[in-house]
């Protein structure tokens, strides 16, 4: 590979509950990748923009608060309209099962719910970049 | 398994055996009369009555709140009759940020993470037939807290309640909001002057209402040590004080409404010495730092959640074992108020049945277990005593590089809690990863458990919430509500108290969104620099 794995870690939504995003930001760095971290309250539009300009790889998107099914089908059209659905989408958090189909159905690569090891991440962003 | 470690879940090393040797000799020797004193007298390291639970029960106070107000108070009542002792409302992301439950920003978030209130008509709402002068209120909402303040006093009022008989808390800490919760809306300085306007409110009218919960919950949750809770809560407590004092409130007169409230996590002992501890910390700083002379100033009062981080998804049931064990731990720590978690929290917001459980949990220690019969039944354990006296040292050393970089405000805008912070909770995940701190069910004992059935929350709430605003700014005088944040905007501007004119502007059934827009013209919003 030319370039190090380059992965954009979003917080959409309300939520302020940034402790499992900037600790997985640190995971990614420390295992060599390149992390831009948006902050918090960003909009779908802020996000896939971003995506955009700094080329990224992966975009991980960290949901806590239940609004998954609203912001992420906005992620993925926006991918689709900048013809950037090469990108890939992992979303952490709290995300019921009973979602995690309809996610995968509109593209997203992997759900990681609570409890998953940064070695999980870090692996699985390896294995698809 | 890897070899045992032997530090506390924050990393402090715990010896194999504590003797009196521990607590210093000679002329160095713990005093129990200096250091513990008697529970009820100065410096409260052993609990703030004589009797402490003999006399009183803490409150068993539930934090609760989903989807609409109609379900919420359905709940509500429920949970009184099932024996909780007073009300905890958990309000959803929208209303934490002060928009309206229609705004495009609250999108898929309405009724998620608490229950929506957009205005005084959901405020009578979530309290309908709930006798709001008999129990006591806690509400967690800190950046638009002066707003739903407003709404509980009006929605009381209409009840026929009386102002002064009204008891409670509501949260309005700001400044951990800077530092973890992150739920702010306007910068720091027109935050803490709406913050000293709700005191000053509250000194005058609400003699029995906490205008303030000064708060570690979310500061250790956002992976904090036990001590980073203790320090940056306590220093956010000098920070009040001091701007109390500046804008001419007496000590002896505000600080006694000011409460706190802290995490209960794990570690058994590291967690009682941490309540005790902060006892002992504010009566001195409120004595020899500010100078107050009433006994109510010195006492610190909190209420304790156990640790929503501890819980797991998987094999949730283990849950209720962690949670009892947390909450025992406050109880042996003398607190005033108690939530204990649900097993299924860590998946989304508990069920009817996981909710009772959770109460049951706190009725168990009080009325079966006896540790309730006598005031701070560990004091004196050698082990104990030693983890307080060095929790106490290490929050001065807090204090003195908070206080060299003027204050919490200066060191909130250089980032200094945040990057404390964020350190110690990477350190903590990487112990977990070498499983050198082991969570049961996630890095050992793993197995499949057996699935628990979880409460949903659907868009149909989001529609029901839009359609009774729209409802309401067309059955409203919206000449009436335009005035009154007319004149809202001319109190911020002006410099005076917002309380009387947020009040008025409840009364005109103003949104929580028209009120809080109302202010960000005058103040702006806050935009973090993010810390990783």
């Amino acid at each position: 590979m030319s370039r190090p794995i380059r992965v954009l870690v979003a917080k959409p939504g309300l939520d302020g509950h940034d402790r499992g995003a900037k600790v997985i930001a640190r995971a990614l760095r420390d295992a060599g990748m390149e992390v831009i971290y948006t902050g918090l309250r960003q909009t779908p539009e802020m996000i896939v923009s971003a995506a955009l300009q700094e080329d990224v790889d992966f975009i991980g998107l960290s949901i806590l608060s239940g609004a998954h099914n609203a912001i992420v089908p906005r992620v993925m059209k926006l991918l689709k309209e900048n013809s950037i659905e090469d990108v890939k989408v992992i979303v952490g958090g709290i995300v019921p099962d009973a979602d995690i189909p309809s996610l995968k159905e509109q593209g997203v690569s992997a759900v990681f719910q609570p409890g998953t090891s940064m070695e999980e991440i870090v692996r699985f962003i390896r294995e698809h970049a | 398994m890897p070899d045992r470690d032997f530090t506390t879940i924050s990393g402090t090393p715990v010896n194999e055996l504590y003797t009196p040797a521990d607590l210093g000799n000679g002329a160095t020797a713990f005093d129990p009369a200096v250091e513990l004193g008697e529970p009820g007298c100065f410096p409260y390291t052993r609990g703030i009555h004589p009797d402490m639970y003999r006399g009183r029960l803490w409150t068993m106070r539930q934090f609760s709140g989903f989807a609409t107000p109609e379900e919420t108070n359905r709940r509500y009542r429920y949970l009184l009759e099932q024996g909780q002792t007073g009300l905890s409302v958990a309000f959803d992301l929208p209303t934490l940020m002060g928009y309206d439950a229609d705004h495009e920003m609250a999108a898929g978030e309405v009724g998620k993470c608490g229950v929506s209130i957009s205005s005084l008509a959901d405020m009578e709402a979530l309290f309908d037939s709930i006798p709001l002068e008999r129990i006591s209120t806690s509400m967690t909402i800190s950046s638009p807290a002066a707003m739903l303040w407003a709404m509980y006093l009006v929605a009381a009022e209409k009840q026929g309640a009386r102002w002064e008989n009204l008891s409670g808390t509501i949260q309005t800490d700001i400044l951990k909001e800077y530092i973890a919760q992150k739920e702010y809306i306007y910068p720091p300085r027109p935050s803490m002057r709406l913050v000293v306007d709700t005191f000053e409110f509250g000194a005058r009218h609400t003699p029995r209402f906490n205008t303030i919960s000064i708060s570690g919950y979310h500061i250790r949750e956002a992976g904090a040590t036990a001590l980073q809770e203790l320090a940056f809560t306590l220093r956010d407590g000098v920070e009040y004080v001091q701007w109390g004092i500046e804008r001419g409130l007496d000590v002896d007169e505000f600080v006694p409404r000011l409460s706190f409230f802290f995490d209960a996590h794990n570690d058994f002992f590291e967690e009682i010495a941490k309540f005790r501890a902060a006892r002992k910390i504010w009566a001195h700083v409120m004595r020899d730092r500010f100078g107050a002379s009433s006994e109510r100033t010195w006492k610190l009062r909190f209420h304790t959640q156990t640790a929503g981080c501890s819980l797991t998804a998987q094999q949730p049931r283990v849950n209720i074992v962690r949670t009892a064990i947390q909450a025992l731990a406050a109880v042996l720590g003398g607190t005033q108020s108690l939530h204990t978690n649900a097993l299924d929290e860590a998946l989304a917001l508990p069920t009817e049945e996981t909710a009772l459980l959770a109460l049951r949990t706190q009725q168990v220690i009080a009325y079966e277990s006896g540790v309730t019969d006598t005031a701070d039944p560990l004091g004196g354990s050698y082990f104990l005593e030693r983890l307080t006296l060095d929790l106490e040292k290490g929050c001065y050393d807090y204090f003195d590089r908070i206080d060299a970089m003027g204050g919490m405000i200066p060191a909130i805008e250089r980032g200094f809690p945040m990057r404390e912070i964020a350190e110690a909770s990477y350190r903590y995940q990487q112990a977990v990863e070498k499983k050198e701190k082991i969570i049961i069910g996630v890095n050992a004992f793993q197995a499949e458990g057996e699935p628990v059935e979880t409460l949903y929350i659907d868009h149909r709430v989001a529609e029901k919430q839009a359609g009774r605003l729209k409802q309401l700014r067309a059955d409203r005088n919206n000449q009436q509500a335009e005035k009154a944040l007319d004149d809202l905007a001319r109190a911020a501007d002006q410099g005076g108290n917002m309380m009387p004119s947020i009040v008025e502007a409840v009364r005109a059934y103003a949104t929580l969104g028209e009120m809080c827009d109302t202010l960000k013209k005058v103040f702006g919003v806050y935009q973090e620099a993010a810390v990783t």
